[in-house]
């Protein structure tokens, strides 16, 4: 037997326990928090858009939860700066799968896009598009 | 050694029983046994959850299949015949198993989840009104805890909740406030599947009955590890699971005292369970088929006698006496490990599982890791939400044995927890 499961690479581990852009913007254009109820992960995602409301210039985010799903908003709080909305849009599972490196169990995909659909709905109901009632849940 | 050597039946001959118990695990769940690492032994401590099911059983639905299926109560040729016979003999089985005094008091349904709800419809939007108040405990499963919530809900009636203490236990003195002359119904755990505590029913019974209020025991977890007796125990119901000792999933049983059962209305309305049609009206069959409406899960059922065969072979006494011994020696390695918060009593007084969080680890990632090791637990709130909120976790990890696992197993499990905290470190 390896080292533990192959989920939990280094990079995975790094991302967990030292989380980037973790904490709050003084000023975000939107703020939006998502749980998956039965493992009790809780994540808060703030978004900074440009002046033009297009691009995404800064992400901080809070959360409780297992190593996959804040290392995966982790991530992701990088990958986003920069990007536009519609990029952000159109992030998809296999994206998020991408950027962690490697395979999510069946099990444990709602853990990993967690993060990735807070974003979104996020920037949704700041475009009114989604009623802000409806929290972000990754599972039924 | 040593623990072995006190293993009250042959432990390695009943696993001989259970081929899964062999198989390898490790690999790609979406091609099993093919992908790299499938050569880990599979390390099986999800019994709470559903435990495994022996040759006797599988062999025992291949036999109704490929002898004598037929619908049950339906015919009068010769098949029908076999099967409606063995059908009920399975009911005569299992109430001799919890000590009820025939088939009468045992109706055959899906799962504890369904007997609660039966009871809870059948007799609780019926009887229950405001005023009323059905008492439950903090460590209810959702199978009794969402079903009661509702159905108080639906009728106005108030739904009490006996608190927990620290240690896991029940407070009694709570239980005596919650209790009274307003108390229809209390609905109590036998064994918590989060906690293991095995909870005073007798106790709480005579509680109950002093103030005239019926008692449900949920038996999901105390029937297939341990010997219950309906009577000893005092309990007016008792709920429990086919597929959690060593039966088929799709099959489960009510035990209900005759007079209350004879009183109450079918809870589902069809086949099977009448006695005279009409247009205008219908009248019920007997007990208890006047709770069984529409083909019944037949193979099931007679599986279900199976199961209950093969345990009384091995004695209830012994399971219990193996599942002891396991949880103490798991308790007291988890915690010399360090770094383990353990829930509940302490390991010599529980049933067989022990629900625990690895400082650092969150349940779902000690989970991932652990099934790398081929050890397979429970993580999560094990239905049991609220008591997680009492706790102050989301979720926890489980390990929870049966009459086949072993102390080299147990040895695994603790091994593959100290790797995990060691990668979380």
């Amino acid at each position: 037997m390896g080292l533990g499961s192959d989920m939990y690479r280094q990079q995975i581990l790094d991302h967990y326990k030292n989380p980037r852009n973790y904490g709050e913007l003084e000023d975000p254009d939107f703020t939006h928090v998502g749980e998956n109820p039965s493992c009790g992960d809780t994540i808060r995602m703030q978004v900074a858009l440009d002046d033009a409301g297009e691009t995404i210039d800064a992400v901080r985010f809070t959360g409780d939860g297992c190593a996959i799903s804040m290392a995966s908003a982790s991530m992701l709080s990088e990958r986003l700066h920069g990007m536009s909305v519609e990029e952000l849009d159109e992030l998809d599972t296999d994206d998020v799968t991408e950027m962690l490196g490697v395979d999510i169990s069946p099990m444990r995909v709602k853990c990993a896009v967690l993060g990735r659909q807070v974003a979104q709905d996020g920037s949704k109901i700041h475009r009114g598009e989604l009623d802000p009632d409806d929290r972000t849940k990754t599972e039924e | 050694m040593g623990v072995q050597e006190q293993y009250p039946f042959d432990v390695e001959a009943v696993r001989a029983d259970f081929p899964i118990l062999d198989r390898k695990v490790g690999g790609d769940p979406e091609t099993p046994g093919e992908g790299p690492g499938d050569d880990t032994p599979l390390v099986y401590l999800d019994n709470a959850a559903t435990s495994h099911t022996p040759d006797a059983v599988v062999d025992t639905i291949a036999d109704y299949y490929r002898g004598y299926n037929a619908n049950v109560h339906r015919g009068i040729h010769q098949l029908s015949q076999e099967a409606s016979v063995a059908y009920e003999e399975a009911h005569d089985t299992v109430a001799d198993f919890v000590g009820a005094s025939g088939r009468e008091e045992i109706v055959f349904t899906k799962n504890t989840t369904e007997a609660m709800n039966l009871v809870a419809y059948a007799w609780g939007l019926e009887e229950l009104g405001p005023g009323d108040n059905v008492v439950l405990t903090q460590m209810e499963h959702h199978s009794s805890l969402v079903t009661w919530q509702q159905i108080g809900k639906r009728t106005g009636a108030d739904v009490r909740f006996i608190e927990v203490t620290d240690e896991g236990r029940l407070d009694m003195e709570h239980a005596a406030e919650c209790i009274d002359d307003d108390t229809q119904m209390v609905s109590v755990v036998h064994v918590s599947n989060t906690l293991g505590t095995v909870n005073p029913i007798p106790e709480i019974a005579a509680m109950a009955h002093d103030h005239d209020a019926y008692v449900f025991a949920d038996g999901a977890q105390s029937v297939p590890t341990r010997p219950v007796d309906v009577k000893d125990l005092g309990v007016d119901f008792l709920a429990f699971s086919g597929h959690k000792m060593c039966g088929p999933t799709g099959i489960g049983a009510l035990y209900g005292r005759e007079e209350i059962l004879d009183e109450m209305q079918p809870y589902l309305y069809g086949g099977d369970m009448i006695r005279r049609v009409s247009f205008e009206d219908s009248t019920w069959e007997d007990l208890p088929w006047k709770f069984e409406a529409g083909t019944p899960s037949i193979a099931q059922g007679i599986a279900f006698a199976a199961a209950i065969e093969y345990l009384e072979e091995i004695g209830m006494e012994n399971v219990q006496a193996h599942e002891d011994l396991l949880a103490e020696y798991a308790y007291d390695r988890l915690t010399d490990l360090g770094g383990v918060e353990i829930y509940g009593p302490p390991g010599h007084d529980r049933g067989g599982l022990v629900a625990f969080n690895v400082e650092g680890v969150h349940a779902h990632d000690l989970s991932s890791i652990l099934n790398d090791y081929g050890v397979a637990i429970r993580a999560g709130d094990h239905c049991t939400q609220p008591l997680h909120d009492e706790m102050g976790v989301a979720a926890s990890a489980r390990a929870s044995f049966y009459l086949y696992n072993t102390v080299e197993e147990i040895d695994a499990l603790v091994e593959a927890v100290g790797e995990a905290r060691d990668l979380f470190a």
